[in-house]
């Protein structure tokens, strides 16, 4: 990574970055440019330096952050109407740390609002285009991160990841991104998507500035009470000897040059003497709808604080109070927001949350159960992030279904809290990138890592 | 027809941490500007998690002990969802699936028991204000910490729905979770009424009325239902499942919603929350820190202290654990000083919070029945036990301060009264007392009290007198 010392400036490194967001403007990558406040922090530690001063481990590195993180810089929009003009009083966790450390936030970064899809294409201010093909998704929700990086806008991006949000536009567009365990980095003042699956995680070039970045973000916050200990540090790196494929995954709808990709890394491995190991995994089978249960219930509940009555949109249609929350809600949000707190609050109505609310729950422990079992016999899993590279803008937008079994081999990791990384595989026939998934055990993030280097030839 | 009410009871009690059940801004909004006890977490600003109060846990923990409930090892938060401008979050957090209070009983001064169901945990919501065109929304009251009490349907008079609820705050403000302010709605009770005909064992249809807020109001309004209740009965008529409000000023209730229109509140387990799990170590710590509740009371000074006087004392556990500190011999005799004498003063709320030692305490029973006190100078001196310019000096030396110990040697009080019979102008009473006329045995008594400057027993000067003139 790129940061500011004697032989470069932290303001060049700023200018550097806000002049090519510039550049590639027709991307919509950028739901605001932090100019002013980009350059003053970067003259802050050019200062600090020349005065010999100490500075972070990030000092100057400038990076783009998604838009569902709060802080005072910019709107926090989550590419949402209903939060138009919202500006936060506070700063997410996350970004507090980052900044500790000296890293720059140039902009905010499109997003499907409130993080609900896959392709960037729910944003309110239209979709971010693929890195490498403008006629394609940039994937999503964290569309816009992970063309800012893919594009060497920035050093890297932050992104949220509730059901590949992270891994499957990383692997749209050839870059690392990873899904830390559930509770690694805190989601204090993170725009709530769905908040038993929510995890916050980072868009990087190499895996060792990813491993940089988690050693920066993660640790025990009080402000959220699901974080877990500062395990990141302490965890000793795993020695693994076995490599686990998932059988289940290995079918038709799985596009040809991934398979051939996935292959031809396994071949890798055993060349280095690693063992792949086949696995079974059935219970994967019920995580998609497991998981368009779950998170949709949880979805519905986080969106219900958005009524227009203490911060962001409010309808002019407003004259009653019935009228303040349907007028603001439905012009507030995208139709896969609404269709997403509609399918929750179905499943969480009384006389069908047995039905659905419970089952789920019962799934995700038969999930949870299954990694563990699979983590008996392997040390690391190696399978595709999603079953096709990006698609065409427009393609899927009219079939929600098609959209979410683009998320099957994603979402079992967040249903079970097991972190997940993207690593770059190569490129199809037409150029575009294909990525494939690292999945390790739960606290497992730094040996996974670690080993995702092996991966490289 | 004669009917049989049954009545079940839900209570709210605001507990009194400083700060909100899952935030760290102030709890304590009396006086204060509205929206001023707010923070980002209360008013539920895109990204906020809640933080649990660990303190809210431990007065729940008290709480449910003092109601001899089971307190559970696991419970967990849900998400109780609703729009309504009193609630930020659109949803409140409370317990419904696992709430940290489990089973129990509170057992009334008569001695009968009425069993919990469940208590669970809970954030309040905030107020809102009507005006003709507009309403205001005041969120300092979001997510103060509550728990719902929830009773068994095992009450079956005005009389009874009155008795447990007193007997709750009392229970409440002996564990020491709530200010227990009624007035400002520091406690609140939901009451479920039905009627059955008298032999039935079908319960008849339940009206539940919301939000009274002192014990007469849950009796007259039970009172209320009741008879409002027997009426559509005996007419023939079908009691309406809904929700109704009480009007003091009218004395009625009058329906509000009917639970066929009742919403879905889709709960959700609370996932920003992880479970509370408490130790059996904890539990045990922190219930033993509870001071005996009333029952015990009522069993430990039965024969010492009047029924009616000791029903008094339970309304303020301060006196009564005070009482239970002291001398037992001396338990009737500062029971007297409390209830007549210290809750008859003005600042008899602020005394409550700063009584006296029992050190000073005991010696002022003491010196009472040893009759150095008179018992007007003890009233005196116990009230001197709450001034601030004297209270550290002791029982002892504010009397002799005061100049009211009273002198009991006999032999200095018979120098005294000589001293007295041999004064010329004391002559012709003594005559007169000679010659049987009783009543200037006063003017006598009178004159030796003056000599000691007050401080002579009258009893005894009276008998020495007695004694001489005979």
């Amino acid at each position: 990574m790129k940061i500011a010392n004697r032989k470069v400036t932290a303001e060049r490194l700023v200018r550097d970055a806000l002049d090519k967001a510039k550049h590639f403007a027709d991307y919509n990558i950028f739901t605001f440019l932090n100019e002013e406040g980009a350059l003053k922090k970067a003259r802050e530690i050019d200062a600090k330096i020349a005065a010999g001063e100490k500075v972070g481990r990030l000092a100057g590195v400038p990076y783009a952050l998604k838009d569902n993180f709060m802080s005072p810089e910019g709107d926090t929009t989550a590419s949402a109407h209903i939060l138009e003009g919202c500006a936060s009083p506070i700063t997410a966790t996350a970004v507090e740390k980052l900044e500790a450390e000296g890293a720059i936030m140039i902009g905010r970064t499109n997003l499907d609002a409130f993080a609900h899809g896959s392709s960037t294409e729910n944003s309110y201010f239209g979709p971010t285009l693929n890195a490498y093909d403008q006629s394609r998704v940039a994937g999503g929700s964290s569309g816009g991160s992970a063309v800012a990086v893919a594009l060497d806008i920035v050093e890297f991006a932050t992104g949220t990841d509730t059901g590949g949000s992270i891994r499957q536009p990383a692997s749209f567009n050839g870059v690392y991104g990873l899904k830390p365990t559930y509770g690694c980095i805190s989601r204090y003042g993170v725009v709530a998507m769905a908040s038993s699956t929510d995890c916050i995680g980072f868009f990087t070039k190499t895996p060792g500035d990813m491993d940089l970045l988690m050693s920066v973000a993660n640790g025990k916050d009080s402000k959220d009470l699901t974080t877990l200990d500062n395990y990141y540090h302490d965890s000793k790196l795993k020695k693994a000897k076995r490599i686990g494929v998932i059988k289940e995954f290995d079918n038709d709808s799985v596009d040809k040059n991934i398979k051939k990709a996935l292959k031809k890394k396994c071949e890798l491995l055993k060349s280095k003497g690693y063992e792949i190991v086949e696995l079974e995994m059935p219970a994967l089978k019920y995580a998609l709808a497991a998981y368009y249960i779950i998170v949709p219930a949880e979805v519905a509940s986080n969106l219900s604080r958005y009524d227009g009555v203490r911060y962001g949109f409010r309808s002019k249609k407003s004259e009653d109070l019935d009228a303040l929350y349907s007028e603001t809600r439905s012009e507030g949000f995208m139709p896969e927001n609404k269709r997403r707190i509609m399918i929750g609050n179905f499943v969480l109505s009384s006389g069908f949350y047995d039905a659905y609310f419970l089952k789920a729950a019962k799934a995700r422990t038969l999930i949870v159960e299954e990694y563990a079992k699979a983590f008996e016999k392997c040390d690391f899993i190696l399978t595709p992030v999603a079953p096709n590279p990006a698609f065409k803008l427009g393609e899927k937008t009219n079939d929600p279904v098609a959209m979410y079994l683009e998320d099957a081999m994603s979402v079992p990791l967040n249903l079970a809290g097991v972190p997940g990384l993207t690593i770059p595989a190569g490129k199809n026939a037409d150029g575009l990138p294909i990525g494939l998934q690292l999945i390790g055990p739960r606290r497992s993030d730094k040996s996974l890592i670690e080993f995702s280097k092996e991966l490289t030839e | 027809m004669k009917y049989v009410p049954t009545i079940g009871i839900e209570c709210h009690v605001q507990l009194k941490t400083k700060t909100k059940l899952f935030s760290e801004v102030d709890n304590d909004a009396r006086g204060k500007e509205p929206n001023s006890c707010v923070s980002p977490v209360d008013y539920a600003l895109p990204g906020m998690l809640p933080r649990l109060n660990g303190e809210a846990v431990r007065l729940a923990v008290l709480a449910g002990r003092a109601m001899n409930c089971e307190i559970n090892a696991e419970s967990r938060f849900d998400r109780k969802h609703y729009f309504y401008p009193d609630s930020p979050k659109g949803y409140q957090i409370t317990q419904f699936y696992q709430p940290i209070i489990g089973s129990g009983y509170v057992e009334l001064p008569d001695g009968e028991k009425v069993r919990i169901e469940h208590a669970h945990l809970e954030g309040d919501a905030g107020k809102l204000t009507h005006f003709d065109s507009y309403s205001l929304v005041d969120l300092n009251r979001v997510d103060t910490p509550l728990i719902e009490i929830v009773s068994m349907p095992d009450i079956h008079s005005a009389k009874a729905a009155h008795d447990y609820c007193k007997e709750l705050w009392r229970l409440m403000r002996f564990a020491d979770v709530t200010y227990g302010d009624l007035y400002n709605g520091n406690m609140r009770f939901d009451v479920n009424i039905s009627l059955a005909p008298e032999g039935s064992d079908v319960l008849g249809t339940r009206a539940e009325v919301k939000n009274l807020n002192s014990f007469r109001s849950v009796e007259r309004a039970t009172e209320y239902e009741i008879k409002r209740q027997s009426k559509l009965l005996d007419a023939g008529e079908k009691v309406v499942q809904e929700t109704r409000g009480w009007n003091d000023d009218a004395g009625k209730t009058t329906g509000q919603r009917s639970k066929e229109e009742a919403k879905d509140y889709r709960y959700m387990p609370e996932p920003d929350l992880p479970p509370v799990r408490l130790s059996a170590e904890f539990i045990e710590k922190e219930s033993a820190k509870l001071p005996p509740m009333p029952s015990e009371y009522r069993k430990r000074f039965k024969g010492i202290i009047a029924n009616e006087i000791l029903e008094i004392l339970l309304d303020y556990p301060e006196l009564t654990n005070k009482l239970n500190e002291i001398d037992q011999k001396y338990v009737k005799n500062m029971s007297n000083l409390f209830t007549s004498v210290l809750l008859a003063e003005e600042k008899s709320a602020e005394y409550l919070n700063d009584l006296p030692s029992v050190r000073d305490l005991n010696e002022l029973a003491a010196m009472n029945e040893k009759k150095e006190l008179s018992s007007t100078a003890t009233k005196e001196v116990f009230l001197r036990l709450f001034d601030p310019q004297m209270k550290g000096h002791g029982t002892r030396q504010i009397a002799k301060e005061l100049g009211v110990i009273q002198e009991n040697d006999l032999g200095a009080l018979e120098k005294i009264v000589d001293a007295v019979l041999a004064k010329p102008e004391t002559q012709k009473a003594q005559e007169d007392f000679r010659a049987g006329e009783e009543k200037v045995i006063g003017f006598l008594v009178g004159q030796v009290m003056k000599e000691s400057h007050g401080k002579a027993n009258p009893s005894s000067v009276q008998d020495i007198l007695r004694k001489k003139l005979s």
